[in-house]
């Protein structure tokens, strides 16, 4: 009993430096963006009255929305097709996979905006493929909008939809799809009515993380969305920077804080902590 | 195994598997009859889990071909041949509920919703799960989800049945319970079973004939008494049971039989048991031995010294030393391993003429 006393003891005291750290630079400040939310310019609940009445507000609130869940299934798609080739692969599959799981952690996401910029502006590499090979006259126009935002932000996102799947596809029994074949069913039907709901925990982890994660995204939209497809992280940007409307921008901030963390209490019902990473 | 509602002839040519330099399976050469209850039993690593793997189109074996019902299936896909399969563990699918796992051999065979549901809820009746239906796996007992791994591979009425340890993880009580029902379930749709265990007691109880591997070798083929009473080898007396040895000298064949010395008595045999040298080894299993104060003419027996018992509630089992020293264990009455401890000296063990075996001496 003593021991196990001691043993919590030295564990809180090597936690203590984290939690502090926590409290002073994320808790702390958060408090105080909260009560700027109910006092500027005056005391009340003014700030949330105006993101509930305001259209250009609520246009960015849905626009978030909108390219989160587009960006969510995207990511999630094209995350199952590389996890399942990286845990059920052939080992030189597995290498290959893990490489395009890992490189994009290796490079920073201010590198990763500016290179889709290159690749789909005007004059950028696709635009100028596609005019040469004569299947389009005029350039597209790929990037400065949603579609390049939603772009920018599958690729970046689409390494952390595989780490939940990869859990789920791991922990499968893999007597479950040789029974499946041996009662008769193809390899088709075995993947889409045994293997995909088996694994459905990890497409709703890795679904719910890819959501959150969106809905905060401020580096890639700024860029790729060229201003004119602001999501609601740069609106609170500019709020707080760009104009002396602090209260509105404290009050978006709260809301969206409040509703993350709704999702992330959604997302731990389904995934442990420890499969995400 | 293509023709539902019928029992498959399975002929196994010189099968062989090899993974890398690991030979796991060589030169099996088997015929498994139509409606037979067939038990591919051994140590593990023994190759018969492969067999099974073979047989059931998950597994392409290295060399050899397989045939059901004279058609070549060597090269035949899992999905085409359509064997049931109860795995270990039972593999049942975790997201679909007791129908459902049911209905999902038959919906692959894209038959009509009447049919699946009048054939589902006959083989719920049958494997006794009535009142089940809506419930996922997960919330069975290990027993009923056995029934279901065990419906889920017959409702389709395959030609073969192919069974790989399915109650390994039951306990003895719901085992035995469990045993009882495949073999009414053998019986009552007669289809043919062929079935992987590594205990002989199992092995022995239900099925029609046993075929025993070791080291990637089939290494006999009998009906139960036929191995239990005549194996063809050691690995094979030893492994289904408790077996005595006593060495045999001066064998010679006789008449219907053979005769020999051991310990300066001769021995008589009786049966199939022929000479194959002059020296060989006595094989008699504990149950057909006796003890008896005095030796008898004309009967098998040699003198033994009690050493020990172990109290098994319906018998005893007494280890006894010959005098020369080698050691016999017999499963006796109670009363009789009393009285032959407490005398401290020597007792008579005898057996009958037709109950000991002769296997070669030395090795395998």
């Amino acid at each position: 009993m003593k021991a196990y006393l001691s043993d919590r003891m030295g564990a809180a005291l090597l936690m203590a430096p984290l939690l502090l750290f926590l409290g002073a630079a994320y808790a702390w400040p958060f408090f105080g963006v909260v009560n700027w939310s109910f006092t500027l310019p005056e005391p009340g609940l003014g700030q949330y009255g105006t993101l509930l009445s305001d259209p250009l507000v609520q246009s960015v609130f849905v626009r978030t929305l909108r390219i989160a869940a587009i960006v969510t299934i995207v990511s999630v798609a094209a995350a199952y097709a590389i996890t399942v080739v990286w845990v059920r692969g052939t080992p030189a599959q597995r290498v290959i996979a893990e490489f395009c799981i890992l490189v994009p952690f290796w490079i920073s996401v201010l590198t990763r905006a500016f290179g889709w910029v290159a690749l789909l502006s005007n004059r950028g590499l696709f635009n100028t493929w596609l005019q040469a090979i004569g299947f389009i006259s005029e350039p597209l126009t790929l990037v400065r909008n949603e579609f390049g935002v939603i772009v920018g932000m599958t690729h970046f996102l689409i390494p952390f939809a595989v780490f939940p799947l990869a859990s789920s596809m791991r922990s499968l029994d893999d007597r479950v799809l040789l029974a499946a074949r041996g009662l008769g069913s193809s390899r088709m039907r075995t993947f889409w009515s045994v293997f995909v709901p088996m694994t459905r925990s990890g497409i709703i982890g890795s679904a719910l993380i890819v959501f959150v994660f969106s809905l905060g995204f401020f580096v890639t939209p700024a860029i790729l969305g060229g201003g004119r497809s602001v999501m609601v992280a740069e609106l609170i940007y500019l709020r707080i920077f760009q104009s002396p409307d602090w209260g509105l921008g404290a009050a978006i901030s709260v809301v969206l804080v409040l509703f993350v963390g709704a999702l992330m209490a959604l997302v731990f019902r389904y995934v442990r902590p420890r499969q995400l990473i | 195994m293509q023709q539902p509602g019928r029992a498959a002839e399975i002929k196994a040519i010189g099968i062989g598997k090899s993974f890398g330099s690991f030979r796991a399976l060589d030169g099996l050469t088997l015929d498994i009859g139509r409606g037979e209850f067939l038990t591919l039993l051994g140590p593990s690593g023994s190759g018969k889990t492969t067999f099974l793997m073979i047989l059931a189109g998950f597994v392409q074996p290295t060399d050899g071909r397989l045939f059901s019902d004279g058609v070549d299936i060597t090269e035949r896909p899992a999905e085409q041949r359509a064997a049931g399969m109860v795995f270990q563990g039972y593999a049942l699918f975790p997201h679909m509920s007791v129908e459902a796992n049911i209905a999902f051999p038959l919906k692959v065979r894209k038959k009509s919703a009447a049919d699946i549901k009048r054939r589902i809820s006959e083989m719920i009746e049958r494997v006794g799960l009535k009142g089940h239906e809506k419930k996922l796996p997960s919330q069975l007992s290990g027993g009923q989800q056995q029934r279901v791994a065990l419906a889920r591979a017959l409702v389709f009425e395959p030609g073969v049945l192919l069974l790989d340890e399915p109650f390994s993880a039951l306990d003895k009580g719901l085992r035995g319970q469990m045993q009882a029902e495949m073999k009414r379930l053998h019986q009552e749709t007669g289809t043919t079973f062929v079935f992987v265990t590594h205990d002989q007691s199992e092995a022995l109880a239900l099925s029609s004939r046993v075929a025993i591997f070791n080291h990637g070798k089939l290494l006999q083929v009998g009906a139960p008494d036929e191995v239990y009473d005549r194996p063809a080898n050691r690995f094979v007396a030893e492994f289904l049971g408790e077996i005595n040895m006593l060495p045999l000298k001066d064998v010679r064949n006789a008449d219907n039989g053979a005769t020999g010395l051991c310990e300066d008595r001769t021995i008589t045999l009786r049966g199939n048991a022929s000479a194959v040298g002059s020296n060989a080894i006595l094989a008699i299993r504990p149950e057909y031995m006796s003890i008896a104060p005095e030796a008898t003419a004309g009967e098998n027996g040699i003198a033994a010294t009690a050493v020990a018992s172990t109290y098994l509630g319906a018998a005893t089992r007494l280890d006894l030393t010959t005098r020369q020293g080698a050691k016999v264990t017999v499963s006796v009455p109670n009363e009789v391993a009393a009285s032959a401890l407490s005398k401290g000296n020597s007792v008579w063990l005898t057996w009958p003429a037709e109950k000991g075996f002769l296997l070669p001496d030395g090795g395998q």
